[in-house]
């Protein structure tokens, strides 16, 4: 339970209006920046996923569900990277008696073994509601306000290279089978590569600056995966992305890889008011009756539809772009999570889709 | 897609209220047909649920007062033709009937289509062994069992589907040899026990305190799939969903485990080619995967349907499941659909909560004497609350207080003894959930707890917090006497009522009141959007939360005028009362007010999110009426239309200085209070049944020696079973006290003269000012003596002299002047050879509200609105040109070990009513409605007790005689009837060797079975004993054979019989019987 000597903490938003609440996270002594873009997500479940996606890079995270920290942390395996990637949590409650047969430790342990602050305040719909109709916001985390009120700075995580901090910093390996699949790491979740090592592929994943035209091993198909931040700060991967398509090497683009498959082929991208973080975005796709339901996380999206591109994709809630699709070519690339984790299972064919459309698997071949 | 416009669409509802089957399908069907009347087609409903929203003039274009089943619905069928028909929206019974009709050839030779499901998937989804094929050809785990008629053969199915195993005698009752066995040992004890009994052996895997989680599905024609809602039992697999406490969402899944079970939800509604709406129940392992690393579960059920599940899941995400269901059946896709709620998104979503709603059931078993108490895999709750909060604790404590309306939180237990206490953690009943606190009360811990009930260990430490909050402030409240204010917050947080802390600290609830309020502790007002907050809404739907510190809208202000809901439906109180408030809240329309709803049943109508201005899904206790109320700064409370819970709050509301529309609070207290009532009418010289209140034996054996037996007994103190009892002599008076209840200074009983061969009358009325400006007379068929709510009753009376009718209405417009009566009110009246004497009076809307309205095409809560502004016009009285009878629907089959006898205290779960030319041919209708009737089985068993019933029975017995029943007797009845000549088959007594009463009624030779006891109370007589008499009811309902109780039910049914074949009844809609 919720023990006495909890310390009264701050969020304050950079327009001055400011949230206390109880910590359940890290310490501030231990603590080298604590402030970020606030966000937040409406997913219900999937909290052990969702704080350890690179895509939430710099972000401090509010979950909109009220209960938080219910069945614990998996082990590391299970996990989206090798790490918390948020730079803060708030929650409504946070419940300190997980269980759960996966369970390895309490979600405050895990917090505080990362250094990740993270605080309970209770009224996170006002938050919510705020930044819903204010856009997103930059925020800080404030433990003292003596010591601390001017220290901290209001940091914007987007004009930042994002995808570089959390990226890989030297080639990978994974999954073993005769043909090769490379990902380009913006800030891969782990389940791109589960779900494609699943399909018996072996999987190399390469920095987000790798001009992987020179990667000197045979490959049949590029990912580019989802990540963090404003997808114009990834210059390098555009440049390295164009010099694939030259080649016309298959290419399947993940949230960020969507918005950079875009600027690599003439399109553009804007900043959305307040993005999708949720795992319940409604995604038609164009021409047809289907309607599948989606995680997202992204706070950028494309506006303009690249020459030879069609849109593959769109929301049905906002009709905001999710997805591209080459008119001939074997380029194709999604705004949502097909590999879900957190979320719906519903666009896993994505996979299929992108390996037969690259002449690597046949119909019959699928894995579901 | 070449798609056919329909032009007339039959919806058929699901009848009277029963256990398994209540209102929700009257919110189900209501918004079907809205749904359907957006695309201009014409709808026809078959439901003779007469207390419905749905069978509402303004709803369907024609309504059929009718039985649901084959025989009636071809008929309407044949005469209405439409081109379509709705299966999916009246429960099991539509289904059944749906099926039927199916294979009759119904639909073909009408060619008629099928909206939604087809019914080959329905079929398949009904058929158990079917649908086990139809999963494993998909992959879809179920629990593996197999049967075996030897050891030998038991051995190879557990080594097949492995240790441990649930092991069960087939053709056994009540789980006789049955237990768990978790290794080869065990295996051979208990399958050589079981077969020493049975021939055969049933042997599953056993899914021990395996979760049980719900989804609620939605798919259209065109593939597209959402699982609205996950829900998670509180109590572990084996206990039926409906008797379980729901959350929503689930509590305890991964995400992992959340989105496998959804996908295989998916997978299955893919596969049934579902269009509208399924829920799947899986049983998932809690402790550990499957070996490879999946997900470990099984599938339990499928419903094809609407459920109560999906009502539930509608309103615990506002998402508007019905509506839904019926566009996607019209052909419709989920993307075109517009969400209701939002009005900017589609019906293509799942819901994201950011709050719990926890459903808590309803029991109402100690009102069934000799039920069990302990719930099992088979439904026994009557009726539901949801209550939400930001916390578990907030809504579970929530939900409990809605449940009882007595009980102040969970920590309310008063269990004797660690024996008890044992007792009910062991056995699951609707005390488990107390029965857990109080052992974390006492110290136990929650592993020690889980070990013995299952209870997922997240729940239980839920628990556990509310009983640290709860012991924090009993310690520092000692030491310091004084509530902080961090402490009242974390109280409030934690689900704690004002009452409860009062009573914790030995202070009223406006005290806690006023000090939180001195705090600024106030709750907030939260909206339920579907959406968390993601996308701006202009949403109505509300909640209160002590987890915020801001308000979601703005108060509406002196506009506004509030209608408290009945809450739960239980025993006494039931879909009418909602179909009441409904009209009402609609009604204030007509002033140019806007209506507060505030009920906490997801059942009903009124809760749905386009009956009202602004809807609080919250208790209706003083505290949240008040905290809302002094939000709201409304004009006013109508607290008369929502039964006996709402008029309660009279005193309090009225004393906090709240506007209560009508009649005044004192007035109200007046009528309530029995001294106050019986000194009103002795001033006003109305005749009452002689009673007095006693605080000792003696005293009331004075009284009874005066008075002479029987007396009605109603102690204000009850230890168990009934409130009321009627006593015949000193013994059972005696015994009723001693064992049941307590008598003391501060409990006095109350004892009154008890009338026999009464008549029971009905009168009804809206009044303002204190004069009457409608009203109704309605008859009882059954005399005084059995509980109005289970009593037939008929309309326009048919057995009353005017002169009585006359002394009625004088008598009412004394009462209603004297207490000033603006608004709804109901008068019970005993008449014993033209003397009517008064027995009861409600200042509020009665059961007999939506009967009467719809009886008379008045619409009575329309009219008490007008009179409480003072704009009713008195209505003039037109004498009827048919005749309406209501029947009780009784649900004695589900409870096992109760007596279905009719007595003073209600037991029937629901009713009906249908129109008829006359009296008889209404009486049939009706009868048919409740019962599964085999008009061409032409047999009867007769078993009537003492000499009085047998010969008052005679006349009856000739009737059937002359259109040719056959009748079999038990002895003294046949001898009776020999003796007067009538041919009959005498059967022996249940308890003498075969063949007896009980064989001819289980191998259903009979088509219906007349038991009539000496007296009342033969079974009270001898306690423990199981008699005769009851062997027969139990073994006829347990058959599903109509029963027959009452002397002038049974005689006016067989007069009736006597009268019209089956084939005479006409098919008429309401709206030709009030042109008529």
């Amino acid at each position: 339970m919720r023990s006495k000597n909890n310390k009264k903490v701050k969020l304050i938003l950079k327009d001055g209006s400011s949230y206390e609440g109880k910590s359940f996270g890290a310490n501030i002594s231990s603590l080298k920046s604590i402030s970020g873009e606030v966000v937040f997500a409406t997913g219900m479940v999937g909290y052990p996923e969702a704080l350890t996606d690179p895509s939430f890079r710099g972000q401090i995270l509010v979950l909109t569900y009220p209960l938080v920290g219910n069945y614990g942390v998996p082990r590391k395996e299970l996990w989206e990277s090798e790490k918390i990637q948020i730079s803060g949590l708030i929650v409504c409650n946070y419940i300190d008696t997980p269980f759960h047969h996966a369970s390895q430790m309490s979600l405050g342990a895990w917090l505080k073994e990362q250094n990740i602050p993270a605080l309970e305040i209770k009224d996170t719909r006002r938050l919510t509601q705020k930044l819903r109709t204010e856009g997103v916001m930059l925020g800080k985390i404030q433990f003292d306000q003596k010591k601390n009120n001017e220290k901290i700075s209001f940091v914007d995580p987007n004009l930042r290279n994002l995808p570089a901090e959390v990226s890989t910093k030297k080639i990978k390996e994974f999954g073993i089978g005769r043909e090769t699949i490379v990902v380009i790491d913006c800030g891969m979740k782990f389940n791109i590569l589960r779900r494609m090592v699943a399909r018996g592929f072996k999987i190399v994943v390469v920095p987000w600056d790798t001009d992987v035209t020179k990667l000197d091993f045979p490959f049949r198909g590029v990912v580019i995966s989802n990540g963090p931040g404003d997808p114009m700060k990834a210059k390098a991967t555009i440049k390295n992305v164009k010099k694939i398509i030259k080649q016309k090497i298959p290419i399947l683009g993940i949230c960020l890889g969507n918005q950079i498959l875009a600027l690599a082929s003439g399109g553009t991208t804007y900043k959305l008011k307040f993005g999708h973080r949720s795992q319940n975005q409604p995604c038609v796709q164009n021409d047809t009756k289907r309607c599948y339901l989606t995680t997202q996380n992204h706070g950028f999206s494309v506006k303009k539809i690249p020459t030879g591109f069609r849109e593959w994709f769109y929301n049905a809630n906002d009709n905001t772009n999710e997805g591209i699709i080459h008119k001939k070519l074997p380029f194709m690339s999604v705004q949502f999570h097909p590999e879900s984790s957190p979320g719906p299972l519903d666009t896993d064919w994505i996979f299929d889709f992108f390996l037969e459309k690259a002449g690597l698997i046949n119909k019959k071949d699928k894995i579901k | 897609m070449n798609k056919k416009k329909f032009k007339k669409i039959l919806v058929l509802g699901s009848g009277a209220l029963k256990i398994g089957e209540a209102g929700e399908f009257d919110y189900s069907g209501s918004q079907a047909i809205k749904a359907l009347k957006e695309e201009k087609i014409k709808v026809i409903l078959v439901n003779p649920n007469i207390a419905t929203f749905q069978t509402s003039k303004s709803l369907a274009d024609e309504v059929y007062f009718l039985p649901i089943n084959d025989y009636f619905v071809e008929k309407v069928i044949a005469k209405e033709k439409p081109d379509g028909i709705m299966l999916s929206f009246g429960g099991q019974t539509a289904l059944n009937c749906g099926l039927n009709l199916e294979a009759k050839g119904v639909f073909k030779k009408y060619n008629i289509k099928v909206l939604g499901t087809s019914t080959e998937s329905i079929k398949l989804t009904e058929d158990r062994q079917l649908f086990a094929d139809h999963l494993k050809s998909i992959d879809i785990p179920i629990p593996p069992s197999g049967s075996a008629v030897n050891l030998k053969g038991a051995q190879k199915i557990a080594k097949e589907i492995g240790f441990p195993l649930m092991i069960r005698a087939a053709f056994a009752l009540g789980g006789q040899k049955s237990g768990v066995a978790t290794n080869e040992k065990e295996l051979e004890e208990i399958v050589e026990g079981a077969l020493a009994i049975s021939p055969q052996v049933l042997i599953e895997k056993y899914l021990h305190f395996f979760k049980e989680i719900e989804y609620e599905v939605v798919r259209d024609e065109f593939n597209n799939i959402v699982t609205v809602c996950n829900m998670e039992n509180f109590d572990p697999l084996g206990i039926h969903t409906g008797d379980s406490i729901v959350i929503a969402p689930s509590q305890t899944l991964s995400n992992r485990e959340y989105y496998s079970l959804r996908e295989a939800s998916i997978k299955i509604v893919q596969s049934l080619k579902i269009v509208g709406e399924c829920n799947v129940q899986f049983a998932l392992n809690p402790s550990a995967s499957t070996v490879d690393g999946k997900v470990d579960y099984f599938v339990i059920e499928v419903n094809a349907r609407l459920s109560r599940s999906s009502a539930l899941a509608s309103k615990a995400t506002g998402y508007p499941l019905a509506y839904v269901a019926a566009k996607l059946a019209l052909g419709k896709s989920l993307i075109e659909i517009k969400n209701k709620i939002t009005k900017v998104t589609q019906s293509f979503f799942e819901p994201a909560l950011d709050y719990v709603a926890i459903k808590m059931p309803r029991w109402d078993l100690e009102k069934f004497k000799g039920a069990e108490e302990q719930i099992t895999s088979a439904m026994k709750s009557v009726g539901e609350v949801m209550a939400i909060g930001r916390s578990f604790e907030e809504a579970l404590q929530k939900a409990v207080r809605m449940q009882s309306g007595l009980i102040e939180g969970v920590t309310d237990n008063g269990f004797k003894d660690e024996k008890e206490l044992k007792k009910f953690l062991t056995i699951p009943t609707p005390k488990r959930l107390f029965a857990l606190t109080a052992g974390l009360m006492k110290g136990m811990t929650v592993k020690n707890l889980y070990n013995i009930t299952g209870v997922n260990p997240w729940f239980l430490s839920r628990l556990e917090n509310i009983v640290r909050v709860e012991k924090e402030l009993l310690k520092t409240h000692k030491q310091k006497k004084e509530i902080k204010k961090e402490e009242m917050l974390e109280l409030k947080q934690t689900g704690f009522s004002d009452k409860k802390i009062g009573i914790l600290c030995g202070k009223t609830e406006f005290q806690i009141r006023k000090l939180r309020k001195s705090f600024g502790i106030k709750p907030s007002i939260f909206a339920i959007d579907t959406l968390a907050g993601e996308v701006p809404s202009k949403t109505n739907y509300l909640y209160l939360t002590y987890h915020g510190n801001h308000n979601d809208v703005l108060p509406l202000g002196d506009k506004a005028i509030a209608v408290l809901g009945s809450g739960p439906y239980h025993i006494g109180s039931s879909v009418e009362f909602d179909w009441s408030c409904v009209y009402t809240a609609m009604a204030l329309k007509r002033h140019k007010k806007k209506s507060i709803i505030i009920n906490c049943n997801p059942e009903t109508v009124s809760t749905d999110y386009d009956m009202s201005d602004r809807l609080y899904f919250e208790n209706l206790s003083f505290e949240t009426v008040a905290d809302i109320f002094e939000f709201e700064c409304a004009y006013g409370l109508i607290i008369s239309v929502g039964g006996q819970r709402p008029n309660n709050l009279a005193k309090k509301l009225s004393t906090e200085g709240f506007h209560i529309l009508g009649t005044s609070a004192s007035d109200i207290d007046r009528a309530e209070d029995r001294n106050l009532f019986s000194a009103l009418l002795d001033k006003l010289n109305i005749t009452q049944p002689k009673w007095q209140s006693f605080t000792n034996m003696q005293k009331a054996l004075k009284f009874i020696e005066i008075e002479g037996f029987p007396v009605l007994v109603r102690p204000s103190y009850v230890l168990s079973g009934s409130a009321m009892s009627v006593c015949y002599n000193k013994n059972e008076l005696r015994n009723f006290v001693s064992k049941a209840v307590v008598l003391s200074g501060e409990y006095p009983i109350t004892i009154s003269q008890y009338i026999e061969n009464a008549k029971e009358l009905e009168f009804d009325a809206v009044a303002q000012g204190g004069q009457i400006m409608i009203y109704g007379i309605s008859e009882h068929v059954e005399n005084a003596g059995v509980h109005s709510g289970d009593a037939t009753i008929v309309y326009p009376t048919q057995r009353v002299y005017a002169s009585t009718e006359f002394q009625l209405r004088e008598i009412s417009q004394k009462i209603a002047k004297e207490l000033n009566i603006t608004g709804p009110f109901n008068i019970q009246f005993l008449v014993k050879d033209n003397r009517p004497s008064v027995i009861e009076v409600n200042l509020r809307a009665s059961r007999t509200f939506p009967l009467l309205s719809k009886a008379m095409d008045a619409n009575f809560p329309e009219i008490a609105v007008d009179a409480f502004f003072g704009k009713a016009l008195a209505h003039k009285f037109i004498y009827p040109k048919n005749v309406i009878v209501k029947s009780p629907q009784f649900s004695f089959a589900r409870l096992l070990g109760a007596d279905p006898v009719l007595r003073v205290e209600m037991s029937s779960t629901g009713e009906v009513a249908c129109f008829g030319k006359d009296y008889d041919e209404a009486l049939l209708k009706s009868i048919f409605s409740t019962n599964k009737f085999d008009v061409d089985k032409k047999t009867v068993l007769l078993s009537l007790g003492g000499s009085l019933n047998k010969a008052k029975f005679l006349e009856a017995v000739n009737t059937l005689i002359n259109i040719g029943y056959k009748i079999f007797a038990t002895d003294t009845t046949a001898e009776f009837l020999k003796s007067h000549n009538i041919d009959c088959m005498v059967v022996r007594k249940a308890f003498e060797q075969s063949p007896n009463a009980l064989d001819i009624i289980i191998s259903k030779k009979v088509a219906f079975v007349v038991n009539l006891s000496k007296n009342k109370l033969e079974s009270k007589i001898k306690l423990n004993s199981i008699t005769d008499g009851f062997r027969i009811r139990r073994a006829t309902v347990d058959n599903q054979i109509p029963l027959f109780t009452d002397l002038h039910l049974a005689r006016a049914f067989i007069k009736a019989l006597g009268h019209y074949k089956i084939s005479d009844l006409e098919i008429k809609s309401y709206k030709e019987y009030l042109q008529n």
